[in-house]
């Protein structure tokens, strides 16, 4: 029924499993926007938020989707600045992931802010003190990039590149690509590294202050870092699930080993800055405000010092251990053992540097402050997730988004 | 000159609160509450999502009888100063929208509710729990809307509110010193509700840069101290307590570390 808009040389499945599959991931997309109308309509008391709690599960959502979208910026420096021209086979698939990820954010942060008509007043009244001020135009920016680096891709499409001036005009966007990417990574670096300051300039939350250089603290310094050794980890995820699902190749096996090993060689360093970091925090930063490392991981029913070790040892060291090595990036479990760990490990670390930052006390007579979301905060954020599937389908069907894709799989 | 001027006029208003006279009846708590128009819910019992500009907190010194003791803490908004009180106190450096600010004529920390759009960064700045979100809108009990304060605006569902330290009596006796031509209003022109509540006077309220005001020699007590000073957060509001543990309270200390 769709077949003149599928790309030439390449199989789908037929229309009717496909239009099963969208409704499935539309149900679960229906039950998101439910969620945030009755959150848009009546107000953040449909939230488990509360006072103690006023960042929660929607600021760590936006935290680690756009770490994990930081493939995008990353992959893009590495193929159009650096020059890794193999790049070229999965950096449409990045950018797409990145978009997803990035109009993700900003969707939560419409549903997370208590006045969402009001929006506009972080650009109007901008108080420039403020990390959330440059994450907000950094964001948006970085999002128009990533829509113009997008939009070539659609007009890739079999009927609309038939257009003679779209068709000029994708090509001509794809000469100036290099400048979009290396715009992009330039936003990337400030709107990822505010994010860290977001929670790192908060002098009167111990347990997230950090020192630093002028105005950003090593928080800064380390989100942009890990956004970029574990942004990769994601696309290549997302990649190989994608797969699984497709049951095809789409990408060569080089190309995600090349991106596995610089995202290890990223995450390897990365980790060293962070082991330093709290280290740093934990005996001189934590201690000069009066608190010693396992005040913070003790006398509550949750935040362990195992959580600590998950995201430092078992998610940061082991995939960068496994991703610098040949043999670890040839064996296929050991590398999606190493991305999914890599990838969990971003999330912990958002989680901690939100949600643990809320939750210890500072006040000596006031207690750890628990919190699990609503089913409206659950839903919300699985929300994005279902409109990323849906927009990937529609992508992968209708869009030459594998370059690929033809050699790897040769019709019969 | 101009500005060497300004900063010699500059007011700090402030409080303090002497622990040891603090019953904990809570007037202080009412009056704020119905001199600010703070909202209040039916059903008051979760503490986490309710406003108490002013809040009094029940400190216990952990030992049991006989050696048990007790205190009752008040703890507005702490009207931070910041680092070197350059008026970068925690939440008003964060807010993205400049909703909260600094005012360098008094030192008071304002909220702007017309501004606020809720994102509530300055919440979680704040070490104090201080500020309060609206998760509702208000609804007033029937004919209640007849007692509200006519001077304080209400506030809408999805923004920030906190101690303002009854700014709206300040420029109310402002007024009226412009008015009678004078430029300094007298130390009980300017008192916050909860300080004229207290039937124990153990909130005194004034300006800390004043030397003919009381705040100005109370704050200098052997036994003053203010909330989380390790912090640098520079807090406008002083207590006083003989004893040690409650000024131990007052801040966070490493195992056997001596004060």
């Amino acid at each position: 029924m769709d077949s003149a808009l599928i790309p030439k040389g390449v199989k789908r499945c037929p229309t009717w499993q496909f239009a099963l599959w969208i409704g499935a991931a539309g149900a679960v997309l229906l039950w998101g926007v439910i969620a945030m109308l009755l959150i848009w309509f009546k107000g953040l008391n449909q939230t488990n938020m509360n006072d103690s709690y006023g960042f929660a599960l929607w600021i760590w959502a936006d935290l680690a989707v756009i770490a994990l979208g930081g493939g995008a910026f990353f992959t893009g420096f590495l193929r159009y600045i650096v020059g890794k021209d193999e790049l070229k086979n999965i950096i449409n698939y990045a950018v797409l992931i990145g978009f997803i990820c990035y109009s993700s954010a900003l969707l939560i942060l419409a549903i997370d802010i208590g006045q969402p008509l009001r929006g506009w007043f972080i650009f109007w009244h901008a108080n420039v003190h403020s990390m959330l001020t440059e994450v907000a135009f950094c964001l948006t920016c970085y999002f128009g990039v990533l829509t113009i680096e997008y939009v070539p891709l659609i007009l890739e499409n079999r009927q609309i590149d038939k257009v003679p001036f779209f068709h000029r005009l994708g090509h001509n966007m794809h000469e100036i690509m290099a400048v979009f990417a290396a715009t992009g990574a330039f936003l990337s670096f400030f709107h990822q590294g505010s994010l860290g300051g977001v929670s790192g300039v908060l002098f009167g939350r111990p347990f997230a202050f950090r020192e630093g250089i002028f105005i950003w603290p090593w928080t800064f310094f380390l989100f942009t870092w890990s956004a970029a050794a574990c942004g990769p980890c994601f696309t290549i995820l997302i990649t190989k699930i994608t797969e699984k699902i497709t049951g095809k190749k789409l990408v060569k096996q080089n190309v995600i080993e090349l991106l596995a090993k610089i995202s290890g060689w990223m995450i390897g360093t990365y980790i060293i800055a962070k082991i330093i970091d709290t280290w740093y925090w934990a005996k001189v930063t934590a201690p000069a405000a009066g608190f010693n490392l396992m005040d913070f991981y003790s006398n509550n029913p949750f935040y362990g010092i195992w959580i600590l070790i998950l995201e430092i040892v078992i998610c940061g060291v082991v995939p960068a251990l496994i991703l610098i090595t040949e043999k670890g990036r040839k064996s296929s479990a050991m590398l999606m053992t190493a991305i999914i760990l890599a990838v969990l490990g971003a999330c912990v670390n958002r989680w901690v540097m939100v949600l643990q930052v809320m939750a210890v006390p500072v006040l000596t007579f006031e207690n750890w402050a628990m919190y699990y979301p609503s089913w409206q905060e659950v839903a919300t954020t699985i929300l994005p997730v279902a409109y990323g599937v849906i927009l990937i389908s529609l992508s992968y069907r209708y869009l030459p988004v594998f370059p690929q894709e033809q050699e790897l799989n040769p019709e019969t | 000159m101009k500005e060497e001027q300004s900063k010699e006029k500059a007011k700090k208003f402030g409080m303090v609160i002497d622990l040891d006279k603090c019953t904990g009846c809570g007037a202080c708590m009412v009056a704020c509450m119905s001199e600010n128009n703070v909202p209040f819910k039916e059903d008051e019992s979760n503490k986490l999502d309710s406003i108490t500009w002013l809040k009094v907190y029940k400190l216990t010194n952990g030992k049991p009888f006989p050696d048990a003791d007790i205190c009752y803490l008040p703890r507005p908004c702490q009207h931070c100063g910041g680092k070197g009180d350059h008026g970068h106190s925690p939440c008003v450096s964060v807010c993205p929208a400049t909703a909260t600010d600094y005012s360098k004529e008094t030192g008071i920390v304002s909220q702007i509710y017309t501004r606020c759009f809720g994102c509530r960064y300055c919440m979680a700045a704040c070490p104090y729990h201080a500020r309060y979100f609206n998760w509702w809108d208000p609804v007033w009990p029937e004919g209640m809307e007849k007692y509200l304060n006519p001077n304080v605006s209400v506030r809408m569902r999805g923004i920030v509110e906190k101690c303002s330290f009854c700014f709206h009596r300040y420029q109310i006796a402002m007024d009226k010193a412009y008015y009678e031509d004078r430029e300094e209003l007298e130390e009980n022109e300017y008192q916050t509700a909860c300080a004229q509540a207290c039937p124990a006077k153990a909130i005194t309220f004034g300006d800390l840069n004043n030397p003919g005001h009381a705040v100005y020699e109370l704050k200098k007590d052997k036994n003053a101290f203010r909330l989380l000073e390790r912090l640098q957060t520079n807090p406008k509001v002083y207590y006083l307590s003989s004893r040690e543990w409650v000024r131990r309270a007052g801040d966070n200390y490493l195992k056997d570390e001596k004060k």
